[in-house]
């Protein structure tokens, strides 16, 4: 087993990743970046992030073997890591959890976010509630609309909503916006980022909050299944719930990785937000990784029927692990992730975020072609209890 | 000796501060590009800093965003900024143009090309506002040996550390950021401001020019008695979009004499 320690000090995952920020910010990322390095080898620190998993969010999350999906599929066993049992029914709430834990220690009284689906909005106003801190939430005014179920939980826990108006109104502008709050309000303000993107040490400090969900699958499988998984799947919009069932099978090189990204109506459409497997490398939001850019180097407007995968780039732990082969990518369209969503509610009982859904549709499409005693483990990295307008306006139903 | 450097040492000897405007190159339109930049020539401009325009400006205000929108919108890419110096050398030799923008369209470009390009075009000095010290280092090194200046920003938060490593790669001039936050917005403390740029100037071997949130003439002509240079960047493009395509040039031309003026006047 190789011993992965990645990035380096500057943040690099080979020529990914970085500190790519106008110099207004530097400072305060020098500070968090200390900060970080020092709580994150603090005992007492640890102990209470373990602690706040355990009986905040409810960890661990259970493993749960789709034996009717399975069966009815005929080929490899698909497991689910259900990270939609946690608290406020995704992943993100691990990482909002340890980054307002870092910023109480650090003085700040008031978080901000951006936000796409609204996932990340309401795991930061929760934390923020839970914490007694002011929260402003950043949100494409077109996710706004999309996502309106999840405005109004940020509302209910105290958070403050701003709508963006400029460029494509979505999570690409939040995350601008709210770059621009911080730079301005630096002296208060702690900036919590949703994904492994952003300059370092975020990309490297949201993986290290995520990856809980990996060191928990290396022990629940051998236990379950008496081995681990032959292929761990996750979707990726910036990737964070990939990063964290990922990091910890990085060494177990007999696991394959495979990330599924937001295939749209297809890569070949152009309406789509499959950064890793129709990008090209540049430079956003502080980092180096794959983007999706006109030969003019301008961003151009992602697709996707989840918002939470609506994002032209992709973090920069992923770009290295693409382009060393550690892991795959592949995209997955708009209606087979539709269709993985309402398979599995009709046969297991459970319904997916339509993010998750692109991971599922993924392994429901290798199943078929492997045996039997093969698994697949799938991160079910949120409930779609938030995509019921959306799923409902695709099938013609209005609520 | 760069264009650049000729024309602060020029303003030295005349007691002056030198006047930079800065625009989103393409703003109302590129067809006004060379005629804008013409009128502040004739406003009393020093240097002019051209935007080239980006998708995803995160250091810049809505006004600035707003001016790369409408450019985008238009279809203008940096190779049409480039033409426009060009085209602008045509008519004037001695103003020094610095482009300003951020890492993704100059990579997307190359960065060799892009440093042949810029010396092909008579561009006088380069400003990537989101490049870490490694990665501008990487590019000045194509750029110095074309007699190209590599800009850097400093900012209120700027360590002693930083801005000792910023001074020694710096060549034409330093840019310091007047207030926390992005360009347009408000509230400059001019005393403030003084004491940041003794702290600068005693390690900068080049010019310090302040900018970012420089509204009015008061303000500018207050900052002209303790910096080098005044950029004068959102109140610019406020006029540009304020104004109808064709008269754009003119106006922006009548709003520089009036900083121009002012900054001049305890001469």
């Amino acid at each position: 087993m190789k011993i992965y320690d990645m990035p380096d000090r500057e943040g690099h995952f080979g020529p990914y990743g970085g500190t790519f920020v106008s110099e207004t910010l530097i400072a305060a990322i020098d500070e968090l970046k200390r900060q970080y390095l020092r709580f994150r080898d603090d005992p007492e620190f640890q102990e209470e992030f373990a602690y706040e998993l355990k009986h905040y969010v409810g960890r661990p999350s259970p493993i749960y073997h789709a034996r009717r999906l399975s069966e009815s599929l005929g080929g490899a066993q698909i497991y689910l890591k259900r990270e939609d049992l946690n608290h406020t029914g995704a992943h993100k709430i691990n990482n909002t959890v340890g980054q307002a834990m870092l910023a109480r220690r650090m003085g700040k009284q008031r978080v901000i976010a951006e936000t796409g689906a609204g996932q990340h909005g309401v795991a930061t106003a929760t934390v923020a509630a839970r914490y007694g801190m002011e929260c402003v939430v950043y949100m494409g005014s077109e996710d706004v609309r999309r996502q309106a179920q999840n405005v109004y939980r940020m509302k209910l826990l105290g958070a403050r909503v701003v709508p963006v108006e400029s460029g494509s109104k979505t999570l690409k502008d939040a995350l601008n916006e709210a770059m621009r709050d911080w730079v301005t309000n630096v002296q208060d303000t702690f900036y919590i980022i949703g994904t492994v993107a952003g300059p370092h040490p975020y990309p490297m400090m949201v993986r290290d909050f995520n990856a809980v969900v990996g060191r928990e699958c290396l022990v629940q499988m051998p236990e379950m299944a008496g081995r681990q998984p032959d292929v761990v799947l996750a979707c990726v919009g910036g990737g964070s719930n990939a990063m964290g069932i990922f990091h910890s099978y990085i060494p177990h090189e007999s696991v394959r990785l495979m990330g599924v990204e937001a295939g749209g109506e297809g890569v070949a459409s152009g309406h789509h937000a499959a950064s890793l497997v129709a990008g090209t490398p540049g430079v956003l939001h502080g980092n180096r990784t794959y983007l999706l850019q006109d030969a003019n180097g301008q961003i151009i407007e992602t697709h996707s029927i989840s918002a939470g995968l609506d994002y032209p780039g992709v973090g920069p732990e992923h770009a290295w692990l693409k382009d060393t082969g550690r892991a795959e990518y592949v995209a997955i369209t708009d209606d087979e992730a539709l269709n993985a969503f309402h398979t599995l509610c009709r046969m297991e009982g459970i319904i997916p975020a339509l993010e998750s859904s692109h991971a599922l549709a993924q392994a429901m499409k290798m199943a078929p072609a492997m045996k039997r005693d093969q698994i697949l483990l799938v991160n079910l990295s949120g409930r779609g209890d938030k995509d019921m307008a959306t799923v409902a306006e695709r099938s013609g139903i209005r609520l | 000796m760069s264009r650049i450097s000729a024309t602060f040492e020029k303003l030295a000897q005349e007691r002056r501060k030198a006047l930079i405007p800065f625009f989103t190159a393409g703003d109302p339109s590129l067809h006004q590009c060379v005629p804008t930049m013409q009128a502040m020539v004739a406003g009393g401009a020093d240097l002019i800093e051209l935007g080239i325009p980006f998708s995803d400006p995160m250091a810049d205000g809505p006004t600035i965003q707003r001016a790369s929108e409408r450019a985008l919108k238009q279809g203008v890419s940096l190779s049409d900024v480039l033409d426009a110096v060009s085209r602008f050398r045509q008519s004037d030799v001695a103003t020094p143009v610095v482009l300003m923008g951020y890492a993704n369209p100059i990579e997307r470009m190359g960065r060799e090309l892009f440093a042949e390009r810029c010396a092909e075009a008579g561009v006088d000095g380069v400003l990537v506002v989101d490049y870490p010290p490694d990665e501008a280092r990487a590019l000045g090194a194509l750029l110095s040996p074309r007699n190209i200046d590599s800009i850097f920003l400093l900012s209120p938060t700027s360590t002693d550390e930083r801005i000792k490593e910023i001074a020694a790669m710096s060549t034409g001039y330093i840019y310091y950021v007047s207030l926390r936050g992005v360009t347009g917005a408000s509230n400059i403390d001019v005393a403030d401001v003084a004491r940041q740029i003794a702290r600068i100037k005693a390690v900068a071997r080049v010019p310090v020019g302040v900018g970012f949130g420089i509204r009015d003439d008061a303000t500018a002509r207050a900052l002209s008695a303790v910096a080098d240079a005044i950029v004068v960047g959102s109140r610019i493009v406020e006029e540009i979009e304020t104004s109808s395509e064709s008269q754009a040039p003119a106006a922006v031309g009548a709003l520089i004499n009036r900083f121009r003026q002012a900054m001049d006047a305890d001469r």
